[in-house]
């Protein structure tokens, strides 16, 4: 393992130590004081282990394919932009679109994120992106949602506190949302309806805890005694319908 | 059922005496608009099912074909035209926004035929293109503000930069929209005579990769098939904003074209629709669109140059100049005649303003904030043939798009119903049957051809002027006169009315 020092690093510099130290062949970089530093972690290949200490900026892990960031701080605004692959670890919040047309991998938050979370998210063959956040996500969350998971666990919320915002999942076509809590009906995209959990979406869940538990802490079963609501889109092609030839 | 009020846009007229029965046209149409009567053991029509592809007309043996405009007139009504009221019975029947091809087909100003470009004539004589040197080489990114030179060497580091034989290239049409025979076809054809083509948002097909120097890859608000390894596989990579066709909307690549294929390249599955969302999500400011930027620099090691693409609307100029402080190194501007494989026929016919107007405003604009050098422009919107090209680069542009021109050489006869994914001529479809109607060698040759030809005209227009690089024309307006223009048409063109 080799450790970078970030304070006082513009991001470009930085971003190429850490390229530099993959392409050497260290398996794990270490990066103390980062401090809104954008683009770490882009367009990075392959299975090694980025651990960030601080508040990484904008744009972390986008185009990223593999590898497994871990970030001890809040991460900020259009994490894992496109990401393909690999598995991002937040010890904190992270900020809006979080997971934009995500591919690939799993992002796993500890605590809550901002708006459009999830948003174009898609699967594809062995591909199941899904991004697991452990408190309350904001408005249009899974917009245009196109395959994959996103889960809210609703974890320390005030009594009456709600778990998510508006228009959730507006636009969805594909994929599933399990969010712990009550959704109100005003707050569902058109395209989207609550159905009951099968064996096999408990099985999914219970996956999924585990590993948050694994990284945060917290009792697996705790969590799931409180049930989940199933969320999925009423028709892969939304807009089938809407044109005619001219 | 009630009946349908719409009545056929075509005629097919069918010469008894010259038919044979081969039944060719019954077997080329996909629309289904010739079929063979059991019967009465003769080939009979469908007028309603004509779009005027011209595919049986070509085909048919003994030319007993002739399509026709439907002679069936409405009473006449300057106002209330036959499309217009068609229009309304098609959405009366179906309530469904209506869903059309290709570029606008209006009859607004066509500002290329409103400008005339110089010749040389005693002094500063002409050039032979034939027998002298001619320079089209042109690269397209952002040049230094200076150049550093030390002991006689150039020292200043260049920023990453497209090299072009000829300042063309083709637009982007995304796998999907188009056929993979086509995309073939293209590809080849911009690897033969040094140009680059697109992908459009359709990711990029496995099979080429091979072509990568002559790529520019496009990112789009869908992100279809977007990955490091397809970043890295290009020369340069484009984000789209926009599209000429249909400023301000997003795209939509129904089920029904998303095959295996498709699937694989798109990385999405099979039959689902590939919506592409109106807006980058990412993106509400020139701010976010400079991040963008960066994450796509960062992600390829700034090791090639970013263009964005928008259309050609009425704050262009602002909008081109926040684009180029964003970090963009080409901006790609498309006018409101841009093509497109489905876009709803209000929005391609209605919005956007022309693209002449729209790169003189922008080039005057960057040259008077002095950034010009930071970026390169690429227009598209209707390029129609070579004296386009010449007129947009004298205007302002460093090089141009064709998309459309580009497909007619493949063979589309502009039927305007690529939409329909039933394309007779192989380009704008996913049905296996029609796609192998297009023979890829065959249709590189003919857009080398194509680019080929004007290269030569476009040296024969520059010799003419005397200007032997092309380099002398970039911004060169004095070499444009217009006719028919308004002052003020011609002060936003920046040229002289002829005989000035």
């Amino acid at each position: 393992m080799s450790v970078l020092e970030a304070k006082g690093v513009y991001y470009k510099a930085l971003n190429e130590q850490i390229r530099a130290q993959f392409a050497s062949g260290i398996s794990e970089v270490r990066v103390k004081h980062v401090n809104g530093q954008r683009y770490v972690g882009d367009g990075i290949r392959g299975r090694q282990r980025l651990i960030l200490e601080g508040t990484p900026g904008n744009d972390m892990a986008a185009y990223m394919d593999g590898l497994e960031l871990i970030v001890e701080g809040n991460a900020q605004d259009a994490m894992a932009n496109t990401m393909n692959d690999g598995k991002i670890v937040v010890y904190g919040h992270a900020g809006d679109t979080v997971g934009y047309a995500m591919r690939g991998g799993e992002i796993y938050i500890r605590d809550h994120v901002g708006y459009r979370v999830g948003i174009h998210m898609k699967e594809y063959m062995d591909k199941i992106p899904a991004i697991i956040i452990g408190g309350r996500g904001g408005e249009f969350f899974g917009e245009y949602m196109a395959g994959g998971v996103l889960m809210l666990l609703g974890l320390g919320l005030e009594e009456g506190e709600p778990i998510v915002g508006s228009y959730c999942g507006t636009g969805m076509h594909g994929g599933v949302m399990y969010i712990r809590g009550e959704v109100e009906e005003y707050k569902l995209g058109k395209e989207v309806k609550i159905v009951e959990l099968t064996p096999e979406d408990e099985e999914k869940i219970r996956y999924y805890v585990s590993e948050y538990v694994r990284y945060f802490g917290g009792d697996v079963n705790e969590i799931f005694a409180k049930p989940f609501n199933k969320l999925i889109p009423y028709n892969k092609r939304p807009y089938g319908n809407l044109y005619c030839h001219w | 059922m009630t009946i349908s009020m719409s009545t056929p846009d075509f005629l097919i007229e069918r010469d008894r005496d010259r038919c044979i029965k081969c039944q060719v046209c019954v077997r080329q149409c996909a629309n289904e608009a010739h079929f063979w009567d059991e019967e009465e053991q003769k080939v009979k029509a469908n007028d309603a099912l004509c779009v005027d592809c011209h595919r049986c007309v070509t085909y048919c043996p003994t030319h007993a074909l002739t399509i026709r405009k439907y002679p069936l007139e409405f009473r006449e009504n300057a106002n209330w035209t036959a499309s217009t009221i068609k229009a309304i019975y098609r959405q009366a029947e179906t309530g469904g926004i209506l869903l059309t091809g290709m570029g606008n087909d209006r009859p607004y100003p066509i500002f290329w035929d409103h400008l005339l470009l110089n010749a040389s004539q005693v002094t500063n004589p002409s050039i032979d293109p034939l027998r002298e040197p001619m320079e089209l080489k042109t690269f397209l990114g952002r040049k230094p503000d200076q150049l550093k030179v030390e002991d006689g060497r150039l020292v200043e580091e260049i920023p990453p930069q497209l090299e072009l034989e000829v300042p063309i290239m083709f637009s982007a049409m995304s796998y999907g929209s188009i056929s993979l025979n086509a995309i073939k076809s293209l590809a080849a054809a911009a690897e033969r005579v040094g140009i680059m083509y697109n992908t459009g948002e359709g990711g990029l097909h496995k099979d080429l990769y091979k072509y990568g120097k002559n790529t520019i890859v496009q990112v789009a608000s869908g992100r279809f098939g977007v990955h490091p390894e397809y970043l890295q596989a290009g020369a340069a990579i484009e984000i789209k904003i926009g599209q000429g066709a249909k400023p301000g909307i997003g795209g939509h690549l129904p089920g029904e074209k998303v095959g295996l294929e498709v699937s694989q390249t798109r990385m999405i599955p099979e039959g689902t629709d590939a919506i592409s969302p109106a807006p980058h999500h990412d993106i509400y400011s020139i701010e976010d669109l400079s991040q963008l930027i960066y994450s796509l620099k960062e992600a390829t090691q700034y090791q090639k140059p970013v263009s964005v693409k928008i259309a050609a609307v009425h704050n262009i100029a602002a909008i081109a100049s926040g684009i180029a402080r964003a970090g963009a190194d080409i901006i790609a501007i498309d006018g409101f005649r841009g093509g497109t494989g489905a876009a709803p026929l209000r929005t391609r016919d209605n919005v956007g303003i022309p693209i002449e107007l729209a790169l003189a405003a922008v080039d005057s604009r960057l040259r008077e904030e002095g950034i010009r050098n930071q970026v390169s422009l690429v227009v598209g919107g209707s390029i129609r043939n070579s004296a386009d090209v010449v007129k947009a680069i004298a205007l302002g542009a460093d090089a141009v798009y064709i998309a459309t021109a580009a497909l007619i050489s493949l063979g589309c006869h502009l039927c305007q119903k690529c939409n329909t994914g039933k394309c007779n001529w192989g380009i704008a479809t996913q049905n296996p049957q029609l796609v192998k109607r297009l023979n890829p060698e065959i249709g590189a040759e003919r857009a080398a051809n194509l680019i080929m030809a004007w290269e030569h005209e476009i040296k024969e227009l520059l010799g003419g002027m005397g200007i032997n690089a092309v380099e002398s024309l970039r911004g060169n307006r004095l070499m444009l006169r217009g006719v028919g223009l308004s002052d003020r048409e011609l002060n936003i063109l920046g040229v002289l009315p002829a005989g000035e």
